[in-house]
Formats: structure tokens, C-alpha cells, sequence
């Protein structure tokens, strides 16, 4: 069992040729040099890009998050794991891991099902199937900051149109202080998002639903299949590419999720919808203790790595074939 | 099946047309720095005068002082307070600061003083700034240098709807704390909301602890407690107490804990409109009450902040602060001209007369005619103390953890003296 990168298959019927002339082999040294040579030239500006504006600030937060630094000047005042210890002692930050699982949980068991439902509806032959796409993936392409106003208006305790539309059916018992109560600041929050990024997951839905061949569906008719069966059997499994990958961007979002909260709570009333990013960004650009608040960034940035790493090689595995480095040599 | 393919391309063509144009909305102008090419120096202005009207108000100064320096352009850069505060993050990080840009003074001043990115005005600007009030330059003094120049100063009181007070049977504004937390009641026994406040944004709400804390601990303890980095002392544990006190009395709006201060529905707008009686705010709460709301006017007054009994403050003890410009280090000398435009009495009376501020000139007292300002000034002439806005005064992360952990305790999370716990602790961390 080696490790390898890329299997190269060119190379096995390689073996077979006869030895090639010593001039050749040199003839083909040089251009397999100048081959190089133009592929890092053309490598260069993108490497060095990436160098200097991801990778370098990225080991510079990690070096920051040991240090006690108030972002002027270079960090001098080492306090080596304090931020780390200080941050699993925080009530706050504690809370944010808890919302954080609240909203993937949430995501996965309500917004994905929900949007794979209105997926397979318009799948169907429907009249103005076009238009019903359009105004479900709408909310998705409008910005963060956007919505957060815009909701902020429509959930304003007595005076927003939620309220007025509750009090006009007859169910004002149903309005409450939307954002503005503890304890259904989060449900709301939810609503925004699930409004916000189902359209996105039905689409992708959908493109995967286009790829599955009719013959398939029909052959599951002839054969006496329900409308159910048809899709727990067929739908279903020839649909889970896409599903893996909807997963992992909607768990990857959650955990990212800052605009929205900032713009519509600023993670109030006292914390109750504050995430990581929003802690971070109070530390750092609020309070100044820009190394406590790399230690929030690299803690975020572990737990996304972590998951990614982990899912990609436990559930992504069979989709990223040949995409990705394996553990095994034979590709299979 | 029809075609999807085309009505796909349909549908992506409208989505990214839609996308683009909510970009386009959300989008900003750039920045460019203030160069001077063919002799004329262009000096960037940066404020936060987003309101009416003091935002014509200035933009008319800035062209008045164009006029009379022709070889000076003025771009002015316009954020609100948050806004503002992040965006002043970001650049102090890149290290280069506008040329002229707003300041509370305080401990945020002291910072970039001390990251060596504002310029010291204590020589350039000596022949005309003696004149100025000294409680105004205060904030901005550090080891007896001056880092800025004040246009404004101000305090924090109560503002009251004298309508809803007589209607609510409250015949003067109480000056003790007692005699306040009845006035509460009665406003609520006649129906009306006590009080207004922008639970989301926190600053407001520090207002009432930090008053508080003045009443009952003193202003000296509050200096001595930044100090020694203790807030534990049993003045500050009272004043919480106080606070819980009146929370207890549920005086807020509906949904204060989600309310701003500045929008349709926020803190200012609530007052403004006549849905709550009070709210304590600075002296420039009747413009943004009549900026965000529909604005009270006569029926508008305003008192101190009550005296606590048993307490070590007085009643005219002020708690404040105000508004004033400092330079990049390195400004050019068209920006100290402008400090000095600025502050000279003929404009320091316009912006008395038309933006509601308090005047920084003595001899532009007269200019001011509005009974509440007046009622204002005759407060910061009297002062027998004074103490700058604890999240100026305070290092950044003090001031915030007092807005934090009051916000914490109104909304019932911590109590008295969980409250001054967190406050020390994040003094004692915060070097």
C-alpha cells in the first residue's frame, strides 16, 4: 500500500518500448525542462498571489492567536495557548458552537429536504415552471446586508409587516419579538436563512434531477413502481452526488454565517444569535484584541478544515474520484 | 419536454442580471488619496454627519472655505457612527488615516496617538485654540498635548415628552432616583411607555449604569477604578443594583432588546413620534429625533440625570463628551487652516444656529436660542464634574465589555455583581 499522488497511467505501456537513442533522450530532457520553465512562469503571478494574500496572512493569524496584540505594531507580548484555554472557557464562544450546531442540524433536517421537495415539483411538467424557478432562486442572489435590512423592517415588533399580516388572518397571538426576544431570535433567524439559500439547493437539485435518464423512471414504471418507489429507488440514489455536495456548502455556510446576523442583530439580544464570525469580528475590530480574535479565526478555520478534510475522504470519496489524493495507489 | 436548456439560459441571464443590480446598489465609491498636482492640495474630510442638517450645514462650510483658499479642494467622506468606528479600524491597521477625521477623544485618540498616526496640534494650533472652552478640549489632551479640536460638546440627560408627563399626572422632572423610578410608574399606571432604548446597539444603555455609577460611586472612583483595572468596588455593584431596579419595572418599548437608535423604528423615532415618554440621550437627540421620527418641539424638555440618595455624586456631576476633528500625522497645512476655519467664531455660530450643537467658542454662546440647548449649556457651565463617555474614555475593550455587560444585565443574564466582574476582568487583560 503506497501513497501516491495522480497515477500516472501514461507510464505502464511506456515500459514496453525499446530503448530510445541517447540524442533523442537528450532532445527530450530539454524540452521536458522547457516544459517547467513555462509552467512556472505561467504559475508564478497566480503563486505568488496566493502566497502573499491567503497563505501568508493565514500562518500570520495562527502566529497572532499566541499572543496577547491589539493589531498595532507586531505582536511582541507571547502568552502562548491563553487565548485557546480562555476561549473554551468562554460562555460566549461555548454558545456559539452550540448555535452553530443548532443551525446546521436545522439546515440539514428542514431547509434541504424542503428545498429537494420543491426541486422535484418543478422537475414536474408545470405551467410558468420557468418563472416559480426564477422567484425561489431570487432571495439568493440578493446580498446578505440586503436582506438583513429588509427583514429587520418586516420583523419589527408591532410596527413590520409580519405583524400586521398575523394581525390581519386573525393571528396576532402568533407575533412576538420576532428578533428582538431571546428566545425566538434564533427561529427567525433560521426562517431569513432558510428563505435565503433553499433556492440555491433547488437549483442544484434540479441540475442533478435533469441528468437522470428518463429511461431509467420509465423502466421503474413498466416494472409497477409508485410514485414513491420511484423515487426513494431511482430518484433518490442517482440524485446523491449532488446531495453530498449540497450538504457539505450548506454545513460549510453555517458555520461561516456572519452578514446576515451582523446586519440584522449584531449576534443580540445579549448573544443569543452571535456566531463565531460575529465574536471574532467584536474582538477584533471592536475591542481591539486582534490575537484573542485569531485565536476565534484559527479555531473556525480548524473546525471547517476538519470537516472538509473528513467528509471529502469519508463521504465525498466516491464523487472526487481521481479529483483528489487517495490512500490508495491501485484507483480503485 | 419543451427546451430547458433555453429557459434555463432565461432564467441564469434574469438572476444575474438581478444579482448585478443589487451589487451595483450595495456597492461604494472608491477612495482616492488627496494628492497635490498642479498646485492645488486636495484634503480628504471624513465626519459623521449623515443626518439633516448638519450634512448640507458642513458640505456648505467645506465650499465656503474652498472659496477662500482656492488652491484647497475639500472631499468630504461621510459614515455613520458604526460604520464609521469599523472603517477607522481598518485604516488604522493599514496605518494611513484621512487627513482630517472625526474624534471622541478618549481612549481610542489615545491609541492611535500612540501608534504614532495622529498628528500633534499643541504648537500649530496655540494662537487661536486658547480660546476655546477648556471642558470641551479636555477629551482630547494627552500628557498636556493637543491631539484635537473640539466643534461640539455636549452631555447626556433625560429628554422628556412634557405633554405625556402632564398627561401621566407628573408635574416636574424628578431629581432623585426614587422620585424617578415613581415618575416610571406613573407614566405606566396612565398607559404610556417610560422609556426608549436601542437594546441592540448597547451604547445607549451603558448610559444609565455609567450615570449611575457616577451617582453612587462618585466620578473620582470611576477614574481611580480605570486605574488600579478594579470595577469591583461597591458603588459600581450599586449602580447596578439601580439599574436592575428600574428594569424590573419593564419601562422599554416593545422589543428594545432588537431596537436601534436611529432608524424608522429605533430609539429616537420611539421618542420622537410620541410612543415613549423618555429616553437619555446626548444633546443632539431632538435633531435625530426629528430626523428619524416626526420630532416633539415644544412639547420637548430635558433634566439631569437624578441624584442617587446615599450616594457620593451630585446632581451636576455631568457625564459627556463631544465632537471634535484631529490630523494624520503629516496632514498638510491646509488641513490645520480648516481646524482653524472651523473653529472660528463666525462658523461656530452657524453650526450653533442650524445644527443644534452646543458652542466650543464662548463668544458664539449668544447665537444659541433653543430652550432645551440652553437648559443644556447652563448644565456643562455649572458642571461640578465631568466625566468623557466611559467607551472613549475606557481602552477599547473596557468600553465595550461595559456596554456588553450592561446589555447583559437589562436583558437578565448577569446580575450586579457578575457585571463588574466581567468589567475587571477585561481591564485587568486589556494592557
Amino acid at each position: 500500500m503506497t501513497s501516491t499522488f495522480l497515477p500516472d497511467k501514461r507510464s505502464g505501456p511506456a515500459a514496453g518500448r525499446p530503448a530510445p537513442a541517447v540524442p533523442a533522450d537528450r532532445a527530450r530532457t530539454r524540452r521536458r525542462a522547457l516544459n517547467w520553465l513555462t509552467a512556472v512562469a505561467f504559475q508564478l503571478p497566480a503563486l505568488v498571489l496566493f502566497i502573499g494574500l491567503v497563505l501568508l496572512p493565514m500562518l500570520f493569524a495562527l502566529y497572532a492567536a499566541f499572543f496577547r496584540w491589539g493589531g498595532f505594531g507586531m505582536p511582541s507580548d507571547y502568552i502562548g495557548g491563553d487565548n485557546f484555554t480562555r476561549l473554551f472557557q468562554d460562555d460566549v464562544f461555548l454558545g456559539d458552537l452550540w448555535r452553530c450546531l443548532v443551525l446546521v442540524v436545522l439546515s440539514l433536517a428542514l431547509q434541504l429536504p424542503f428545498a429537494l421537495a420543491m426541486a422535484v415539483l418543478l422537475n414536474q411538467r408545470l405551467r410558468g415552471r420557468a418563472v416559480y424557478r426564477m422567484l425561489f432562486f431570487a432571495p439568493y442572489v440578493l446580498s446578505e446586508a440586503i436582506t438583513g435590512v429588509l427583514f429587520s423592517m418586516v420583523f419589527a415588533p408591532d410596527d413590520g409587516l409580519a405583524d400586521h399580516v398575523l394581525g390581519a388572518v386573525g393571528l396576532d397571538g402568533l407575533g412576538g419579538e420576532w428578533f428582538a426576544d431571546p428566545s425566538s431570535v434564533m427561529a427567525t433567524l433560521f426562517l431569513v436563512m432558510m428563505w435565503k439559500y433553499f433556492g440555491f439547493h433547488m437549483m442544484l437539485y434540479l441540475a442533478g434531477l435533469q441528468s437522470i435518464p428518463a429511461e431509467l423512471t420509465e423502466a421503474a414504471l413498466i416494472d409497477g413502481a409508485g410514485p414513491w418507489q420511484r423515487f426513494r429507488n431511482v430518484t433518490l440514489p442517482l440524485l446523491a452526488p449532488t446531495l453530498r455536495i449540497s450538504v457539505f456548502l450548506s454545513v460549510i455556510g453555517s458555520i461561516q454565517l456572519f452578514d446576515l446576523v451582523w446586519v440584522v442583530t449584531q449576534g443580540g439580544p445579549d448573544h443569543h444569535s452571535e456566531t463565531m464570525a460575529v465574536t471574532m469580528f467584536q474582538f477584533g475590530f471592536k475591542r481591539y484584541q486582534v490575537g484573542y480574535a485569531s485565536a476565534i479565526s484559527v479555531v473556525m478555520f480548524g473546525i471547517c478544515l476538519v470537516f472538509a478534510l473528513a467528509y471529502q475522504r469519508f463521504v465525498l470519496r466516491r464523487d472526487l474520484e481521481g479529483a483528489t489524493t487517495t490512500m490508495r495507489g491501485d484507483g480503485t | 419536454m419543451g427546451d430547458p436548456a433555453l429557459s434555463r439560459r432565461g432564467f441564469l441571464a434574469a438572476s444575474v442580471a438581478a444579482g448585478l443590480g443589487a451589487t451595483a446598489l450595495s456597492g461604494c465609491g472608491g477612495d482616492s488619496d488627496g494628492g497635490s498636482s498642479s498646485g492645488t492640495t486636495t484634503i480628504e474630510w471624513w465626519n459623521i454627519s449623515t443626518t439633516e442638517p448638519t450634512k448640507t450645514v458642513w458640505a456648505g462650510l467645506a465650499k465656503k472655505f474652498e472659496a477662500d483658499n482656492p488652491t484647497v479642494k475639500i472631499k468630504i467622506v461621510q459614515l455613520e457612527n458604526d460604520a464609521y468606528k469599523s472603517k477607522m479600524t481598518a485604516l488604522i491597521a493599514s496605518g494611513k488615516l484621512p487627513d482630517i477625521f472625526h474624534t471622541w477623544g478618549g481612549g481610542v485618540l489615545r491609541q492611535q496617538v500612540d501608534a504614532g498616526l495622529v498628528e500633534d496640534l499643541t504648537d500649530v494650533t496655540k494662537p487661536w485654540a486658547d480660546g476655546l472652552l477648556p471642558v470641551a478640549k479636555e477629551p482630547y489632551l494627552m500628557d498636556g498635548k493637543a491631539y484635537g479640536i473640539p466643534f461640539d460638546i455636549g452631555m447626556i440627560g433625560f429628554w422628556y415628552n412634557k405633554a405625556l408627563f402632564k398627561k401621566a399626572g407628573i408635574s416636574t422632572p424628578p431629581t432623585t432616583w426614587s422620585g424617578f423610578l415613581d415618575a416610571v410608574r406613573k407614566l405606566k399606571a396612565a398607559g404610556i411607555t417610560p422609556l426608549a432604548l436601542a437594546g441592540k446597539e448597547k451604547w445607549p444603555g451603558m448610559y444609565y449604569w455609567a450615570y449611575l455609577a457616577m451617582r453612587t460611586a462618585g466620578v473620582e472612583a470611576l477614574q481611580k477604578a480605570s486605574e488600579s483595572k478594579d470595577f469591583t468596588g461597591a458603588g459600581f455593584v450599586r449602580a447596578g443594583q439601580h439599574l436592575k431596579e428600574l428594569v424590573q419595572l419593564q419601562p422599554f418599548q416593545k422589543g428594545y432588546l432588537g431596537a436601534a437608535y436611529s432608524t424608522p423604528t429605533g430609539q429616537a423615532a420611539t421618542v420622537g413620534n410620541g410612543k415613549a415618554a423618555m429616553e437619555l440621550m446626548g444633546q443632539w437627540a431632538p435633531v435625530v429625533e426629528a430626523d428619524a421620527g416626526k420630532g416633539l418641539g415644544a412639547d420637548l424638555g430635558f433634566f439631569p440625570f437624578p441624584e442617587v440618595e446615599g450616594g457620593n455624586g451630585k446632581i451636576t456631576e455631568v457625564f459627556g463628551g463631544g465632537g471634535g476633528h484631529a490630523l494624520r500625522r503629516g496632514a498638510p497645512q491646509a488641513a490645520v487652516d480648516f481646524l482653524k476655519f472651523f473653529a472660528s467664531r463666525t462658523t461656530d455660530q452657524e453650526l450653533v444656529k442650524k445644527t443644534g450643537v452646543l458652542p466650543v467658542v464662548p463668544a458664539a454662546e449668544a447665537a444659541l436660542t433653543d430652550p432645551n440647548l440652553k437648559a443644556v449649556q447652563a448644565q456643562l457651565k455649572a458642571a461640578t464634574g465631568f466625566q468623557l463617555y466611559l467607551d472613549q474614555a475606557y481602552a477599547p475593550a473596557v468600553g465595550q465589555e461595559i456596554n456588553d455587560s450592561v446589555a447583559a444585565l437589562i436583558a437578565g443574564s448577569k446580575s450586579p455583581e457578575q457585571a463588574a466582574q466581567s468589567i475587571t476582568r477585561t481591564a485587568k487583560e486589556a494592557q
